[in-house]
């Protein structure tokens, strides 16, 4: 096993089997290779146990404090976490590289469960700006509504919102899933690069602007396209995939799939598809 | 960045100075530099209220320029001559600070004209005139203007706040927030945000009379939402005229003696959380604000781009 603890600086993205070169250029880069897998090991994170439960109430913490105390209760075995009264705090539960399940009684302020890698979280409230933030894997219940810059930049999961979203959300995504139960706002997949975003109601105006790839669906009413985004056929597989993605992230219930807008990308930019095949598969 | 809080009892009244002020301090990190409170008070609505200043407060991190009391008291000497020669008469008087003061005026005539002659008194800016409204702002966070202003008592049934970070302007009472909708009585005005026209909407109103009392590009809002009214436009018209009449990204708080509204860009650029029930509408920058005077689990949303919403007492 790679030990990151003593490795140095130079040598600690190699040892993690991320790269096996200087990285000189995006099209250059060399992902993780998943034969490594078992060789693989994640700095700053537990074995925990999900039958070890525990309650951590932060009214009194600040989020600082509270994210600390949350580091501390993984790091003693505790696989789910109930955090009482978070009463809209920012940045609650970022940063989370492990398998967690994390439950949010309440509502959280910006920022939350921000550059997370594998926890399954459930927010039993509405979250503020930029929630899931750089998520790159696990699964994210808003139970309620959410604010602007949903999703911004995820690169994988899925991040559920039973309610409405603010704007640009998903924007810059480069992988993953987004779903929305209700409504979002002007420029939803903004930049988006990879990945696919669900809304089941309506968006505002400027969808998919200057998007580069992915896929959006919409339920409702379309605000107005953005430039670069244009409607395309829905196909077998896209319903198929729909209906059982709606399925597993439980909302939707007898939702008519069949019926959605797909939007894409209109517009092929130049060397974009040179990507390395791993980095699709990553992203995808 | 800023940070605008507001909130408007339905069918009562409150304690709206401190809700207010828990708002705004829970918006502290959002902007220090000044803060402003435009409380819409219980009153017998038969005076005006005229909060004014007849200088700056100078203390560390202003940028104005530090005056003589005594020059203060000379400002302060004209203004009463003034307000005799426009047959105002002065029912209570108070000097909160050496340079914040406090009427209440028997009047009956022209606000425009009014206003024109007591700011011609260099240095003399009137911070609100209504007969419900007192807007009090000055240098510092929500909670030490409170207390330097004796705000936590205040009954009354809306008010709307903002805690600011100087970007644009100095850091003084003139560019602070709210802003008083000259020269309509009871009219204020806070934003988050950045006005992208401000000289070519300024100097279009400056034609038509209106006055700018500072380069703070949200003073605009103000003045153009007061333009539009003195044109026939009803406050919630004069809000839809400006998502296309101002340019740039922007939330703003407009309130009334009666009412108080929202509008949002159409990038929906700037953060606006709202909470909204039969008796209460209360809405900030970020939902701690709201999180103050409301701490059990409620349902808040963020306004679409392009909103407007008025609600009435």
């Amino acid at each position: 096993m790679a030990n990151l603890k003593t490795s140095d600086k130079k040598t600690k993205a190699q040892s993690m089997g991320l790269h096996t070169e200087v990285l000189t250029g995006k099209t250059q880069q060399k992902f993780f290779n998943p034969d490594e897998a078992e060789n693989f090991f994640y700095w700053g994170t537990y074995d925990v146990d999900f039958n070890k439960r525990t309650d951590l109430d932060v009214q009194n913490l600040d989020c600082k404090e509270a994210n600390r105390k949350i580091d501390e209760l993984m790091s003693q075995g505790y696989g789910t976490i109930v955090i009482k009264n978070p009463q809209g705090k920012h940045s609650l539960g970022v940063g989370i590289l492990n398998k967690l399940n994390l439950i949010f009684e309440g509502s959280l302020g910006y920022f939350g469960v921000g550059s997370i890698d594998g926890p399954i979280v459930r927010i039993n409230g509405r979250v503020g700006w930029s929630c899931a933030e750089n998520m790159m894997a696990g699964k994210v219940v808003i139970e309620k509504n959410a604010g602007s810059c949903f999703g911004a930049a995820i690169r994988g999961g899925d991040l559920i919102c039973k309610g409405s979203v603010g704007a640009r959300t998903g924007i810059d995504q480069k992988g993953g899933t987004i779903i929305i139960g209700g409504d979002a706002g002007a420029f939803t997949g903004f930049m988006m690069q990879r990945g696919r975003i669900i809304i089941l109601g309506d968006v505002g105006i400027n969808l998919g602007d200057s998007m580069y790839d992915g896929t959006i669906f919409i339920g409702g009413k379309i605000g107005s396209f953005g430039s670069d985004a244009v409607e395309s056929p829905m196909t077998k597989s896209d319903i198929d995939w729909l209906k059982r993605k709606l399925k597993v992230a439980e909302i939707g219930d007898n939702f008519d799939v069949s019926k959605m807008t797909k939007v894409v990308a209109g517009k092929k930019l130049w060397n974009y598809d040179a990507l390395e095949p791993t980095e699709k598969k990553g992203a995808i | 960045m800023c940070g605008i809080a507001g909130l408007i009892h339905r069918g009562k009244s409150s304690n709206v100075g401190q809700e207010l002020q828990g708002m705004l301090q829970a918006l502290k990190h959002r902007g220090e530099d000044s803060t402003g409170y435009a409380l819409y008070g219980d009153t017998d609505g038969k005076n005006f209220i005229m909060r004014f200043k007849v200088g700056e407060n100078v203390a560390e991190g202003s940028s104005s320029v530090k005056e003589d009391i005594s020059v203060y008291d000379s400002r302060k000497r004209q203004v009463d001559i003034f307000l005799s020669e426009l047959g105002a008469k002065i029912v209570k008087e108070e000097r909160i600070l050496p340079y914040s003061l406090r009427y209440e005026i028997e009047y009956n005539n022209d606000l425009m004209e009014f206003s024109k002659k007591i700011e011609s008194v260099p240095g003399v800016e009137i911070l609100s005139m209504g007969k419900s409204l007192e807007v009090i702002k000055d240098l510092g966070n929500a909670k030490a203007v409170c207390e330097r202003y004796n705000l936590d008592k205040l009954i009354g049934t809306h008010a709307i706040g903002h805690a600011r970070m100087a970007t644009e302007s100095g850091v003084d009472i003139k560019s602070a927030h709210p802003f008083w909708g000259y020269p309509f009585s009871d009219v204020s005005v806070v934003h988050n945000g950045q006005l992208t026209n401000y000289w070519n909407n300024r100097r279009m109103l400056e034609n038509k009379g209106m006055r700018f009392m500072s380069e703070c590009d949200s003073e605009l809002i103000a003045v153009y939402l007061a333009e539009k009214m003195r044109s026939g436009a009803s406050l919630e018209e004069g809000m839809k005229e400006s998502l296309t009449g101002l340019d740039g990204v922007f939330t703003y708080f407009v309130a009334t003696k009666d009412s108080l509204g929202m509008a949002k860009d159409t990038m929906a650029a700037k953060p606006l959380v709202l909470y909204e029930s039969d008796d209460l509408v209360a809405m900030g920058s970020e939902e701690i604000a709201i999180r103050s005077v409301l701490p059990q689990e409620i349902d808040t949303y963020d306004p679409f781009d392009g909103m407007v919403k008025v609600w009435q007492i």
